[in-house]
């Protein structure tokens, strides 16, 4: 029995229908356009992040290219300058950061399960859903715009750090191009706290029966923990990109000391940076979690799912999610052991930062634990999950370097952060979308991604990954800055320009074969092979209903939920997995 | 309405309730404390259900509405101890100047702010009687009498403009006080924070007119209910962070 009808036989269920408030729309604006409906709000917000991938990814090869020919004339866009070069890397971040991070994993693949997997019709405040999506992707259009403006895009990072980033003076792309880039910010932080409302209110309110908080898939413990962890920071962020804006446009002096541009002195006075410092790391911080708790969540579901086997520590798992999350909260002041921090701040902060790898490890050791004598299926997906476990200790590795102070001193502001940062939060979270992307296509779109295809993809992704990124980690101990234009003129570092252009080779076959991915992607979408309705053999709710699922998810029926979610090869079942709605009892539980 | 959804809560129990029949050991049954799912199914329990978890939106929200005036209490009292550089001496000197408050006015206005909350309170309970007395009007030949409605929701929207009027006449008095947004940090934040209270108390003022348009339209007594109980507790909060506010302005200067 799949999914369990409360009231009525035909399943004319009147209170899923009052439930569901909205009727299922006909118009093709409110159907694909303006649509309340969660499944396409997911697929809005996933397109939209893979937009703004193609163009983050298109960003990073100019750099690329930039770095080891910063000569070279490209066609079309010409010479790349040493401003313009800048402009690149802060939009590369920002747009990454915040349009593809931020945005696929937790508004994607988010906003089309987590309802589904709990047994709601939809999220609890279907409009404001929309809105969400609407003001996130208002806020692409503006940061975009700014790469149209006198000046270009701005040039101060993706960390926005003051007073670079409040000085309109302070560079061509710190004009116009700044104040879009914080407007965006902006309108990007409501978007996203109208969001993680949406998700805790949820997840607390809409589970359907039997759906305890301790039944719930780890996919939606990490979405649940990332919308409260969004909840915290992006209110801060907001507050810092409004003073900043006050700071820019109506001459007050928050973030500006007395400062001195091309022998100009400012208005400014006694404004301090580190003000900024620890309010964009206050959100900063978390933000890396909000980008990569998804991924675990997708990664701890797949694991089990295709090694058969229950997640080896379920509660763990969930005291490790929270514990990441609360910890994440605590460690904002590593990324300013530089900036001038006390050093009693910064051994507290440093303790901290090396806690967070107790949950970390129970994690990594609960996913090999569930590989570990499980019949596993190395199907795409699982490759990618695998993948992702691999880039997430590989990145992490690092993190324990780089939390003590004095390490970070030589190690601060080198390709080594770039090369961690990128492994641990970039790519990994990356991998946690593809893994998602290939386990889920068959629910989203009723046919299966080809899978020899799938596989080609998943390896040169991550061969490429690693060739690009481990070597940063050498650059950076050799002495490598990062953000600088032109160091092939700078003589100590002559020796490391093989191994840059080893990396940017790396990057143009990395890049070139996420081509491969789309294709497949949208190939298959109009071509793969009909999918079943449960194809990986999966127990959580969306592979109970139809493919794809109806507008109200059940289908009318409200689904009743009687066991966890990771219930493979339970003895004495018929099948080796036992779905969360199968009302039978197994003797051993 | 409990008495209404009598005949389906005893089917749902008997025949639906997967807690009844369990078999000794193995899964264990459902358990309560799962979302909306298992609630009856007619018309005012799920006014009730959307009630509940509208308000539980607003806590959220009121969560996510705290961290900005947190982060702005931080900076107020961070950039409140911060010496800076003096240019002409070269020595460290502290520019945060003690902003002279218009502080009869904001009492005024605080009077005002709390009065709202009082008259809010009532439309609140107005409406909650008014849409627990809906069905009954609905039956043929139950008369339940004239209620006298005193227009709370109106006094309400009037304090707030009140309030918010006397908020900017606050502004101007600074202004000719000689404090501007950029004069000092200290008259950076008297405006950042208050700014940022009233355009709250603007939106929730917003929905308070939504509210009273949708009445004109008779749209049905539960959905306003909803709205405006939500909006009163709303406008509660924010009566609770202006106290803050205000009191953070006079005693941390």
């Amino acid at each position: 029995m799949v999914a369990q009808d409360a009231h009525d036989p035909h399943g004319n269920d009147p209170h899923a229908h009052a439930i569901h408030a909205h009727a299922a729309p006909t118009s093709f604006v409110r159907k694909y356009i303006f649509s309340l409906d969660h499944k396409v709000i997911g697929l809005q917000y996933y397109f939209l992040a893979l937009t703004a991938v193609f163009v983050g990814m298109f960003l990073s090869l100019l750099m690329r290219i930039h770095m080891i020919w910063p000569t070279a004339n490209l066609p079309l866009l010409g010479e790349i300058k040493p401003e313009t070069y800048l402009s690149l890397l802060t939009m590369h971040g920002t747009i990454m950061v915040f349009f593809v991070l931020t945005t696929a994993p937790q508004g994607g693949f988010g906003n089309y399960f987590l309802p589904i997997q709990i047994g709601a019709p939809d999220m609890a405040f279907p409009v404001l859903n929309m809105l969400s999506f609407w003001t996130t992707f208002i806020a692409f259009v503006v940061i975009l715009a700014a790469f149209f403006v006198t000046g270009g895009a701005p040039l101060h990072g993706w960390t926005g750090y003051a007073p670079l980033s409040a000085l309109p003076s302070a560079g061509p792309g710190e004009q116009l191009g700044a104040d879009l880039w914080i407007t965006s910010i902006a309108i990007f932080c409501v978007a996203s706290l109208m969001g993680a409302l949406n998700f805790i209110t949820t997840v607390l309110d809409l589970r359907a029966k039997g759906m305890t908080m301790m039944r719930m898939p780890l996919t939606v413990w990490s979405w649940f923990i990332t919308a409260i962890l969004g909840l915290l920071a992006f209110g801060v962020l907001l507050s810092a990109g409004i003073l900043l804006l006050l700071d820019r446009n109506l001459g007050t002096s928050f973030y500006v000391p007395l400062v001195v541009v091309n022998g100009q002195i400012m208005g400014h006075k006694g404004g301090s940076p580190l003000l900024w410092q620890h309010l964009f790391w206050f959100f900063g911080h978390p933000e890396v979690y909000i980008a990569i708790l998804p991924g675990m969540g997708v990664a701890s579901q797949l694991i089990s799912t295709f090694s058969r086997k229950p997640i080896f520590g379920y509660k763990a798992m969930v005291y490790a999610i929270m514990g990441i999350g609360f910890l994440g909260f605590m460690v904002w002041g590593h990324h300013m052991f530089m900036s001038g921090m006390s050093p009693y701040s910064a051994f507290a902060f440093s303790i901290m930062t090396m806690a967070i790898g107790v949950p970390s490890a129970i994690k990594t050791f609960n996913w090999l634990g569930t590989i570990r004598g499980g019949r596993v299926r190395f199907q795409t997906p699982m490759l990618y999950a695998i993948g992702f476990v691999s880039l997430f200790v590989s990145g992490g590795l690092s993190g324990p370097f780089l939390a003590q102070p004095v390490l970070d001193i030589p190690l601060h502001d080198t390709a080594f952060v770039v090369g961690h940062f990128h492994l641990i939060m970039g790519v990994a979270a990356i991998f946690g979308m593809f893994a998602g992307t290939y386990y889920w296509f068959p629910k989203m779109f009723g046919r299966m991604m080809n899978e020899t295809w799938g596989r080609v993809h998943f390896f040169l992704t991550l061969a490429g990954t690693y060739a690009i990124f481990m070597p940063m980690h050498y650059l950076g101990m050799a002495g490598q800055p990062r953000r600088y234009s032109q160091f092939t003129e700078l003589a100590y570092l002559q020796h490391l320009i093989p191994l840059n252009r080893f990396i940017t080779y790396a990057a143009i076959v990395t890049i070139s074969a996420q081509f491969i991915f789309v294709i497949n992607l949208f190939w298959s979408m109009f071509k793969g092979p009909k999918a079943s309705d449960n194809p990986w053999e999966a127990t959580t709710l969306e592979w109970t209903t139809a493919t794809p699922p109806p507008h109200d998810n059940f289908g009318g029926k409200t689904p009743v939920v009687y066991h966890g979610p990771y219930e493979y090869s339970v003895p004495g079942a018929p099948k080796d997995y036992v779905m969360q709605t199968d009302p039978a009892t197994y003797p051993t539980h | 309405m409990a008495a209404f959804s009598s005949t389906v809560t005893i089917t749902d129990q008997v025949v639906k309730d997967p807690k009844t029949g369990r078999g000794s050991g193995g899964t264990r049954p459902p358990l309560p404390g799962g979302g909306g799912g298992d609630r009856g199914g007619d018309g005012s329990s799920d006014h009730g259900e959307r009630l509940r978890r509208t308000r539980l939106g607003l806590i959220v929200g009121l969560v996510a509405s705290s961290m900005l005036f947190v982060s702005f209490t931080s900076v107020y009292v961070m950039r409140r101890g911060l010496p800076t550089l003096d240019d002409r001496t070269g020595g460290y000197v502290h520019d945060w100047l003690q902003v002279n408050l218009p502080t009869t006015l904001l009492l005024i206005n605080t009077f005002l702010l709390l009065l709202s909350s009082i008259t809010v309170e009532l439309a609140r309970r107005q409406i909650t009687r008014q849409a627990a007395l809906a069905p009954l009007r609905s039956i043929p030949g139950v008369s339940i009498g004239k209620e006298r409605n005193f227009p709370w929701l109106g006094a309400t929207v009037a304090l707030g403009l009140a309030f918010l009027t006397g908020q900017w006449m606050a502004w101007r008095e600074l202004g000719n006080r000689g404090f501007y947004l950029a004069t000092s940090p200290s008259s950076s934040m008297i405006y950042v924070l208050t700014g940022a209270h009233a355009l709250h108390l603007a939106g929730g003022l917003l929905v308070l007119l939504y509210a009273g348009a949708t009445a004109l339209r008779h749209k049905p007594v539960e959905d306003r209910r909803i709205v405006v109980d939500v909006t009163a507790w709303y406008w509660h909060f924010m009566a609770l962070v202006w106290l803050y506010i205000f009191a953070l302005l006079e005693f941390v200067r």
